[in-house]
């Protein structure tokens, strides 16, 4: 028990780690002038996810919903109630502690996809309703007792850190997002700071390995093979991703492959507790494939979902969550689930499929609905204005510069 | 009077200040400058590592120092030994004229305000 608490607290902070290093990792993507603002998105998810989830997002996520259980929790343990101390209920502060790090960092990954021109006011309701009404109900759905937990006789969608629940959601979401809001007036071409990008990366990469070892839940072998296959996907979709820019451009840069090894991430997320060393190597090679791909696909449709979010996000999660079905090892997973490639066996693909399309299909039409709202209040509205996106939002939206060179400071 | 502007490779500038200091001047101030001359632009990577474009990207120096006419042949000597390499991308140098100039300290103006 010992044991446990410890690893799941350390796993818990690793994922905490996370949300700056994505702020880090974003920032060092957009132009100069937005730094402070794309840092802030993730900032200030902390800040406001970390209270929402202990007042009511966790008690909809994990709670019995009643008859309404397919679909979402209960309110039994808003503010925490009936999780007592001693860890003796249904659900316990350690797993309260490390479920709100996950709720955090989903809202921080859209923000990706509409920097450098939404207002912030406006995104600080939008981290409490989208929270509310779209994380927390998809979580109950996949490891809450809800539908997604209840397919093929039981057995439920494999998901093993957050696949679907984080990236899917996310990624969809973002895609939603940058439709509704429209593209950026001069987005940049280059990063403003690559080192900021890899730094940010590192961060990741070093918090997903709680990501995904800590959704093992204790201190046991399924947490230590999660660690290494985490790695192990990581390592081929940033060298993939590196050496195809590389064919293509004659050039490998820092941002190519520390993209390709979030997108690695993202891949293995939701099949680190089902496949061994050698799907995982697969996975990461057909993350950094796919994702790139994906990335050239997205632009050419005119969406500006600036930092890619669907595509690192979005299609490394299908790609993962159906790779999850593919590559599943029964000795790893368990053995009411056979994968494709040791069994031949396609049921298990089909539950993936079905967890990523109604994943898919609400959190987009969830998200839509949420930011046209909130664009119609007046004094709300999506887009800062015209002047404002110029002048960039960290002057303002925060009245701060990242930077000053000009004697003032 | 006239000032002199210098546009030349970022890695030589101690060796044009040390020169400049040499012949006489009295102050200048550089900056880090961004653009293109014959050097065409230079080929960055854009995206996530799909495409590389080109960008007037090239970095100099612009160094700008005002100077009393005597000096001119002198200065501009100075600046094209200490930078010259015969490479594309050597930089240029334009003179214009200053109508006047003051010490802040003590008021003075024209030239013996240099």
């Amino acid at each position: 028990m010992e044991g446990k608490i410890a690893w799941m607290l350390t796993a818990s902070a690793l994922v905490f780690f996370m949300t700056p290093g994505l702020a880090f990792f974003y920032g060092g993507l957009v132009r100069a002038k937005n730094l402070v603002n794309t840092i802030m998105y993730c900032f200030v998810s902390i800040a406001v996810v970390s209270i929402v989830w202990v007042l009511w997002g966790f008690s909809i996520a994990f709670d019995d919903g009643g008859s309404a259980n397919d679909f979402i929790g209960g309110f039994s343990m808003v503010g925490l109630q009936n999780v007592p101390f001693d860890g003796s209920g249904d659900w316990t502060l350690l797993d309260v502690t490390f479920q709100m790090m996950f709720a955090i960092i989903t809202p921080a990954l859209i923000t990706g996809a509409f920097v450098e021109r939404f207002k912030f006011s406006t995104y600080l309701i939008f981290l409490v309703i989208w929270s509310t009404v779209v994380y927390s109900p998809v979580t109950h759905w996949v490891w809450g007792g809800g539908w997604i937990s209840q397919l093929g006789d039981g057995r439920g969608a494999l998901d093993f850190a957050g696949g679907t629940v984080i990236h899917i959601n996310a990624g969809i979401a973002a895609l939603a997002a940058a439709w509704l809001l429209g593209k950026r007036r001069n987005p940049g071409l280059q990063s403003n700071n690559v080192p900021y990008v890899v730094l940010g990366a590192a961060i990741l990469w070093f918090g997903w390995f709680g990501f995904n070892a800590g959704s093992a839940g204790t201190a046991d072998n399924s947490a230590v093979n999660a660690f290494l296959v985490t790695n192990v996907a990581a390592a081929a979709a940033a060298l993939t991703w590196g050496l195809i820019s590389m064919i293509r451009t004659g050039k490998m840069g820092a941002v190519g492959v520390a993209t390709g090894a979030v997108a690695g991430l993202v891949a293995i997320t939701p099949a680190a507790g089902a496949v061994g060393v050698m799907g995982s190597l697969a996975i990461g090679f057909g993350a950094g494939v796919l994702c790139f791909i994906a990335v050239e696909l997205i632009h050419r449709t005119g969406l500006d979902d600036a930092l890619d979010v669907f595509a690192v996000h979005g299609i490394g999660g299908i790609w993962g969550a159906l790779a999850a079905g593919i590559f599943t090892v029964t000795a790893i997973a368990g053995d009411d689930y056979l994968g494709l490639v040791e069994h031949g066996d396609l049921e298990q693909l089909g539950i993936q499929a079905v967890s990523v399309l109604g994943t898919l299909v609400y959190s987009a039409v969830a998200t839509i609905i949420i930011l046209y709202i909130l664009d119609k209040i007046p004094g709300l509205g999506l887009r800062v204005s015209e002047a404002e996106e110029d002048m960039g939002l960290d002057l303002a939206s925060h009245g701060e510069q990242a930077s000053v060179g000009d004697g003032a400071d | 009077m006239l000032k002199i502007e210098a546009i030349f490779r970022p890695e030589r500038v101690s060796a044009v200040t040390n020169a400049l200091l040499d012949v006489g001047v009295t102050g200048f101030n550089y900056q880090n400058v961004t653009g293109q001359g014959q050097q065409k632009g230079v080929e960055v990577i854009v995206g996530r590592g799909g495409q590389a474009t080109t960008r007037s990207t090239v970095a100099k120096t612009l160094l700008v120092t005002v100077v009393s006419d005597d000096k001119k042949d002198a200065v501009i000597d100075a600046i094209v030994s200490a930078t010259q390499t015969g490479e594309i991308g050597d930089g240029k140098i334009f003179v214009s004229s200053v109508s006047d100039t003051i010490r802040v300290r003590t008021g003075e103006s024209g030239e013996a305000a240099l």
